[in-house]
């Protein structure tokens, strides 16, 4: 059952404190769950876990391969690993390890990567995944979600904890927007249709969920419906909702705060010209690294706001006539 | 202390890991012939006695597990499971073929007694500590083995684990390097020189001894106190032959994977029968 919330203001609590809560919640109950971190336990707001299991803590220091690789070998010997470091360094600097003693030893590891894309606003470039999904979507098997607010991060944690295989979790650390009601349950795999609408689909995910709201109801003024859709989980991506929107609305918005190639885009256009070929734009980072700056100013900089979409939404209804 | 006849039963042993190597590789026409000679002494110890292991029950939970990091000496390990007993010994002829249950490189998926999935060099080493951490935790009081390739202790990620195992003090994990010297390339010291592998361990803080990587007498008595040494690693350095005890790949100086023809296949296991025989006598 999934409420979507009336109103859709700044939760009171962070992301990083609900992942923290959700875990000691687990690990009091699962002995064989451990969290594991390369030197950015405060970041990700861990202390309290780490106070309550510190047997159960691993802070491994500044070395994400050797996290992985230890996470892996730990499922191995039956538990359950969560390693996690910023969405960068998760990804970027342990893809091997991810795919090697992870994904193709079959084992049991879920990767949390905090500071998606725009959102790592003042570590800079440097720090700004564009590319954390993109390249981790090359391994077989691998789970990518992208929880948009809490709710919905504590419903996921709670299931993958009880899943076998490899997961990536894109989790912002700081306060997201509400989209969900508590309560909710959701199907990884399966996205959620948020508003129905018949003449364009916006298919969104992460902080992005917000501004295709924001976009269809400035759509709506000009007497133009739009659908939206929370597509959370990027692989293995909704297929069947992905056909189903384009024959009922003829057109495709995505917007992500990701690259365009090799994320949300790029998976639904895939689905769409093997499927169900219609009209697609998408929103999201084209082709381009990460700058420093505040979040605000970065929205506008790499072009992830609702206008963006209403303009991308006209476009692809001018192709589809 | 190994009695006499441990020790003949051990020397025995290699000598047959050695032959089933051999004939599998032989069989398939070319592989990694070198590293997985040189490891052989250490399996023989490992699987001959060392390890706490059934192989009636591979999956045991209070098992001593392998993590071989090189992985490409899969054929040796495949040996010695097959000689203890994991399975048939007539599958190591399937060695590579389509639907093998024996690759080149170590698979835990596909190979019973194969605890886990190396071929990438240096990741052996993060899944070994993860899971000796895990043991740890588990309070299952087993240990971890790991064995290191020397041109794999060119990675990085090698020295990642090796420091975090320190800081963990894990006293159950013991490793093993498998000093050979050489690489695909050439010589260890011409392309990039591992040196004192024993002052670098010893340097990371952990316990470390240096053997003679074909003395399974040796080899066992080092593994012994490596077990009584606590809330630190503990590294075996080992002084090996690449190619070791193969006629046509000891002394050849590239034999990190080689062709073999049935005539070379043929003079190398009659050379080790007449050494298990002399043994034997």
């Amino acid at each position: 059952m999934i409420r979507v919330s009336v109103e859709h203001g700044i939760e009171k609590k962070a992301m990083r404190d609900v992942y923290c809560e959700t875990m000691i919640e687990l690990a009091s109950k699962d002995k064989r769950i451990v969290h594991l971190d390369a030197d950015l336990l405060s970041c990700i707001a861990m202390i309290p876990f780490q106070k309550k299991f510190p047997e159960r803590t691993f802070d491994l220091g500044i070395q994400e391969a050797n996290m992985i690789g230890v996470a892996a070998g730990m499922s191995a010997a039956g538990l359950i690993p969560f390693a996690h470091s910023f969405a960068t360094f998760a990804t970027r600097r342990c893809y091997d390890q991810i795919f090697m003693s992870c994904a193709y030893a079959k084992l049991n590891v879920r990767i949390i990567g905090s500071d998606p894309g725009i959102t790592a606003a003042f570590n800079g470039g440097t720090h700004m995944p564009f590319e954390d999904m993109g390249i981790l979507r090359d391994i077989p098997k691998i789970t990518i979600i992208e929880p948009v607010d809490t709710v919905m991060l504590r419903d996921i944690i709670i299931q993958t904890a009880g899943m076998y295989g490899v997961f990536y979790i894109r989790m912002l650390r700081r306060n997201a927007v509400k989209i969900y009601d508590e309560g909710s349950a959701f199907h990884i795999g399966k996205g959620v249709t948020l508003q129905e609408g018949k003449d364009v689909t916006i298919i969104s995910t992460g902080i992005m969920v917000k501004e295709a709201l924001d976009a269809a109801e400035k759509l709506s003024q000009e007497g133009i419906s739009a659908k939206v859709i929370n597509m959370f989980t990027l692989k293995p991506i909704d297929s069947e909702l992905i056909i189903k929107s384009a024959e009922e609305t003829g057109a495709i918005v995505t917007a992500e705060n990701h690259n365009i190639i090799n994320g949300l885009g790029s998976a639904v256009s895939e689905v769409l010209s093997e499927n169900m070929p219609v009209p697609l734009e998408r929103v999201g980072v084209r082709d381009e690294f990460g700058q420093v700056g505040p979040v605000d100013y970065l929205k506008e900089a790499y072009a992830l706001t609702s206008d963006e979409i209403v303009r991308k939404a006209k476009k692809v209804l001018k192709r589809k006539k | 202390m190994l009695s006499q006849n441990k020790i003949k039963e051990l020397k025995i042993f290699a000598i047959k890991i050695r032959m089933e190597t051999i004939k599998a590789l032989g069989n398939l026409g070319f592989g990694h012939i070198g590293g997985s000679m040189s490891i052989v002494d250490t399996l023989a110890v490992l699987y001959g006695g060392a390890m706490n292991i059934d192989p009636e029950n591979p999956k045991w939970e209070k098992r001593d597990w392998l993590v071989c990091s090189k992985g490409h000496a899969g054929p040796a390990i495949y040996s010695a499971l097959a000689l203890k007993g994991y399975f048939p010994i007539e599958k190591l002829m399937t060695l590579n073929k389509p639907g093998t249950h024996f690759p080149s490189h170590c698979d835990r998926n596909l190979t019973i007694g194969i605890d886990m999935t190396t071929g990438s060099l240096g990741q052996g080493a993060s899944t070994a500590l993860g899971i000796a951490l895990a043991q740890r935790l588990n309070g299952t009081q087993n240990s971890t083995y790991l064995i290191l390739g020397d041109g794999e202790s060119q990675e990085g990620q090698v020295w990642e684990a090796v420091m975090s195992a320190a800081q963990q003090k894990t006293d159950n994990l013991i490793a093993f390097l498998d000093y050979n010297k050489k690489q695909l390339d050439g010589p260890i010291k011409d392309i990039n020189d591992l040196a004192d592998a024993k002052a670098k361990f010893e340097s990371f803080r952990w316990f470390a001894q240096e053997v003679d990587g074909h003395d399974v007498k040796a080899i066992y008595e080092a593994i012994e106190k490596a077990k009584e040494i606590k809330e630190r690693p503990s590294a075996i350095v080992l002084d090996t032959i690449k190619g070791k005890g193969c006629s046509f790949a000891e002394g050849v100086l590239k034999n990190h994977s080689m062709q073999i023809s049935k005539e070379m296949m043929n003079e190398a296991l009659s050379n080790l029968q007449n050494e298990l025989e002399e043994i034997q006598a």
